[in-house]
């Protein structure tokens, strides 16, 4: 059995599964029923000043769904905690003294103001918890009040705020980052810069969900006014990996530990996010939308899966993939793949050669010798992977590359030899190869 | 004495046998299975409706919440898509070519998907088809059922004004007596012809009999243009001693009495009866005795079972009903003295050629009532003037469902390679009803 003990920046937990900070994390209940279920630690919903913020008494949150009532995506309008300071300093006292093997991080949110942070981050490190996490990723309702997302797109507050907390700290202190910036590095180096411990992403995207079909408002509404909210769940979970993988690879933010947060459903989605770079993992919106036990499965699985992988702990798998991650421009153009569909497997959906038909290639039959029969063209298909996207027979349509010979499409002889943009002929800025 | 009598069960107990065989998806079930469907091109589901409905197109309006599209997709091409949902054979039609029986052997249920589609339009009554404008023709159909119904349906959204004939007080033909009660609960039948008429332009003429009240050669006279969806309202005869002994009924009547019966209870059934034919009429008669209470049900067919015209999921009806079927056994004779008794079988060894050999073994089942289910035929003095080309008592027809004689037209039971299905009298009309809107308006162009 692969140990799925973590230590990230020192803060040990049972299992690299963190709650998020957020709803889930919001009371000493909530917690406490988490660490029951076997979660590996948590990050405590967002404290501020006080007086405590209020919400809205109305929709806080909204899903899209699939026919079946599956959450693929999921947005909120929550603000950080509304309940007083002091309720949860004492909270989360209590709980890392019953807790003392489960990583317990406290995340904040504070202005623009030095004096302000001094006075409040030696409070926090009072409790016991283990770090402090920043949020400057809240997009909505914090954001309007100079906080959250408003200090997370500008790398200049990111590293200021970075310097104050860090001052006051002892304990490690992580930067939440939001992806609601053109590009993620610049927030990451200005969180490095301020000399942050490590960066969490992704914060939730903005986002407006849909509108009401019957009065054409939008959807959720508050008294018949709506809000772009944070989304999150599966969906955003391609946009998280994308921004991890920047981080964990570019030569200035490298070796910036990483947790990683976006969408993490199962098991398989902390793979995703420990290969492309990141220490642990944090968890909101499947909890959100299954409640404590799926820690189960994540935990489960990616112990199943590392044994599997021959890997005895989730430090082995951290950042596996990363190597494979790199521009468009060094991708191999030598190289040829054709799809194949497996006869036997086929089910005569047709699907692939529609799509394949109008939207791109026209490399996949619909009749052979009379019969309802889909193949492909090899002397037409360019590789694209579309009819593989769209099969809905798992393992039907594969890949092949072309090791020798012609490539029947192009004419052109399959070549060992690599080559990219940067040489092609075609490229106007080649460099001489 | 024969033991037959009504009230065999509880008031309770006959209204849950009756009650809907296939209940109607809720919304939820109906989201859950649309999303089955993987929308697939040329969809085998489509090519195997004989109605041509976009299966993968409805389907996927509901899963969009544009229901009132979904039932337009299929009503256009099916206006009898509500009664089809619920008598279609989907299992050997769509169903059986959905390609999820490749990857999971459970197809799409499209027949329920179809009636959740379709119902919400029967009960609000929203009128999804309009007239063109009026072309001034007059055209005849004979036959209020499927046939009939789908081709004045056609007509009148092409304009044409329709006078329809039935010999039945009521329209629907096999839809309203022919069905079992349990397929079509809630007086659908009555409530889809309401539907049907309510585009206009369709004037009804109950309680008149072709051959008696009106000739072809008057509405030839009379109308621009006839079509005749008759259907076979002659039950064969056995050809047995005994045929004429009181106790041996047609299925035909019985159902078609069920299903007008207002208290079913009250229905006089056999406590043993004996069906034979093997097609979905002697299915019909054996599960719906079996339903009123009586307790033993036997269906004889004289060749093998995979050769019954019954499908498969219908054969299974019978015998989680508790119906016996006897495959391979002809009736030799109906025993009496002065009612069935019971009858007396040979025993058939039928071969790939579709003959049948006599075994010289006999059985004999007891029966207080004996069904005769083995298929009907033109009425006599209908069509058998010679006017109109006929083959093995059928009405001869083209591809475009054109008669013999100029001007008319016929579809549903009554043509040669009918199959006896709601579906594909529907197709007959509609294809009927677009024939003869070319034919009229290519006169028009002519004599213009």
């Amino acid at each position: 059995m692969a140990d799925l003990a973590s230590e990230f920046l020192g803060i040990r937990s049972p299992n690299p599964f963190w709650l998020a900070s957020a709803p889930p994390t919001d009371k000493a209940y909530n917690v406490n029923r988490a660490f029951e279920a076997g979660w590996g630690g948590a990050v405590w919903k967002t404290l501020g000043e006080d007086p405590p913020i209020v919400n809205v008494s109305g929709p806080r949150y909204s899903a899209i769904h699939s026919n079946d009532r599956r959450v693929i995506g999921f947005n909120n309008i929550e603000l950080i905690t509304d309940r007083p300071l002091k309720t949860n300093l004492d909270e989360i006292r209590q709980i890392k003294r019953d807790w003392p093997d489960r990583a317990l991080v406290v995340s904040v949110m504070f202005p623009m103001n030095a004096e302000v942070w001094k006075k409040y981050v030696p409070m926090i490190e009072d409790t016991g918890a283990d770090g402090i996490e920043l949020n400057f990723g809240c997009p909505h309702g914090m954001s309007e009040r100079g906080m959250g997302s408003a200090v997370g797109q500008v790398p200049e507050y990111i590293r200021m705020a970075t310097e104050w907390a860090k001052a006051a700290a002892k304990v490690p202190v992580i930067v939440k980052l939001t992806p609601n910036v053109a590009n993620i590095l610049p927030p990451a180096k200005a969180a490095k810069d301020g000399g942050a411990d490590a960066v969490s992403l992704i914060n939730t995207i903005n986002s407006i969900m849909r509108v009401d079909y019957d009065t054409l408002t939008m959807y959720p509404a508050t008294d018949g006014m709506g809000t772009h909210g944070g989304y999150c769940g599966e969906a955003v979970k391609p946009i998280a990996l994308n921004m991890v993988a920047e981080i964990a690879r570019t030569a200035e933010t490298k070796g910036l530990p990483i947790s990683g947060i976006g969408g993490i459903t199962d098991w398989r989605d902390a793979v995703d996010f420990l290969a492309l770079g990141a220490s642990n993992v944090q968890v909101c919106t499947a909890a959100m939308v299954y409640g404590f036990k799926i820690i189960d499965d994540l935990a489960d699985g990616l112990s199943n899966f590392l044994d599997d992988k021959g890997m005895k702990s989730v430090a082995e798998l951290v950042g596996r993939a990363v190597p494979s991650v790199t521009d468009w421009q060094y991708l191999n153009l030598n190289y040829v793949e054709k799809a194949v569909i497996d006869q036997d497997l086929c089910i005569q959906c047709g699907r692939c050669h529609v799509v394949c038909e109008d939207t791109s290639h026209q490399a996949i039959t619909h009749t052979v010798d009379g019969k309802r029969r889909f193949e492909v063209m090899d002397e037409e298909c360019v590789g694209c992977n579309l009819c593989v996207c769209v099969c809905p027979v798992d393992g039907c349509i594969t890949m092949r590359r072309l090791r020798d010979g012609f490539d029947p499409r192009t004419g052109q002889p399959i070549s060992d030899e690599k080559a990219n943009w940067t040489t092609h002929p075609n490229n106007p800025m080649r460099k001489s190869s | 004495m024969p033991d037959i009598r009504p009230n065999r069960l509880s008031r309770e107990e006959i209204a849950r046998n009756f009650s809907d065989l296939h209940p109607p998806l809720s919304h939820s079930e109906a989201l859950i299975e649309a999303d089955r469907c993987y929308f697939c091109f040329d969809a085998p589901c489509t090519t195997a409706c004989p109605t041509d409905i976009d299966i993968p197109l409805f389907i996927q309006k509901i899963r969009s919440g544009n229901v009132r599209g979904s039932a337009h997709t299929i009503l256009a091409e099916n206006i009898m898509g509500g009664m089809c949902a619920r008598v279609c054979p989907t299992e050997v039609l769509c169903e059986e070519a959905c390609v999820r029986n490749t990857h999971e052997e459970k197809p799409v249920e499209i027949g329920l998907l179809q009636r959740f589609a379709t119902d919400p339009i029967l009960d609000d009554g929203a009128q999804l088809f309009s007239r063109a404008e009026t072309s001034g023709h007059r055209v005849a159909v004979v036959g209020g059922g499927p046939a009939g119904l789908a081709c004045a349906h056609r007509l009148a959204m092409l304009g044409h004004d329709v006078a329809l004939f039935d010999r039945e007080e009521k329209l629907g033909g096999l839809n309203e007596y022919g069905i079992a009660a349990y397929k079509t609960v809630g007086d659908f039948a009555q409530r889809e012809i309401n539907y049907i008429l309510s585009i206009g332009g369709i004037q009804v003429n109950a309680g008149v009999t072709l051959g008696q009240d009106i000739t072809i050669t008057r509405l030839r006279d009379e109308y621009d243009a006839v079509f005749l969806g008759v259907g076979l309202s002659s039950v064969n005869w056995l050809g047995v001693e005994g045929e004429n002994l009181p106790g041996v009924e047609n299925a035909v009547e019985y159902i078609a009495e069920l299903r007008q019966a207002r208290d079913k209870g009250e229905l006089p059934v056999g406590r043993r009866v004996v069906v034979i034919g093997g097609g979905m009429t002697a299915v019909d008669v054996a599960v719906q005795s079996k339903r009123l209470g009586a307790e033993q049900v036997d269906i004889v067919y004289r060749r093998g079972i995979d050769q019954m015209g019954a499908s498969d999921y219908e054969k299974n009806l019978a015998k989680t009903n508790g119906v016996t079927i006897h495959p391979c056994a002809r009736p030799l004779k109906i025993l009496g003295p002065g009612h069935a008794s019971a009858v007396l079988f040979e025993r058939t060894a039928p071969d790939d050629s579709g003959s049948i050999a006599d075994t010289g073994e006999t059985f004999k089942l007891e029966a207080d009532v004996v069904f005769k289910a083995i298929g009907q035929q033109l009425r006599d003095g209908v069509l058998d003037d010679g006017s109109i080309k006929m083959k093995s008592g059928k009405v001869v027809v083209d591809e475009n469902q054109s008669t013999s004689l100029a001007g008319v037209w016929a579809g549903g039971d009554c043509v040669l390679g009918g199959d006896d299905l709601t579906v594909t009298a529907v197709q007959h009309g509609k294809v009927a009803g677009i024939a003869i809107d070319r034919y009229l308006r290519t006169r028009e162009n002519r004599n213009g």
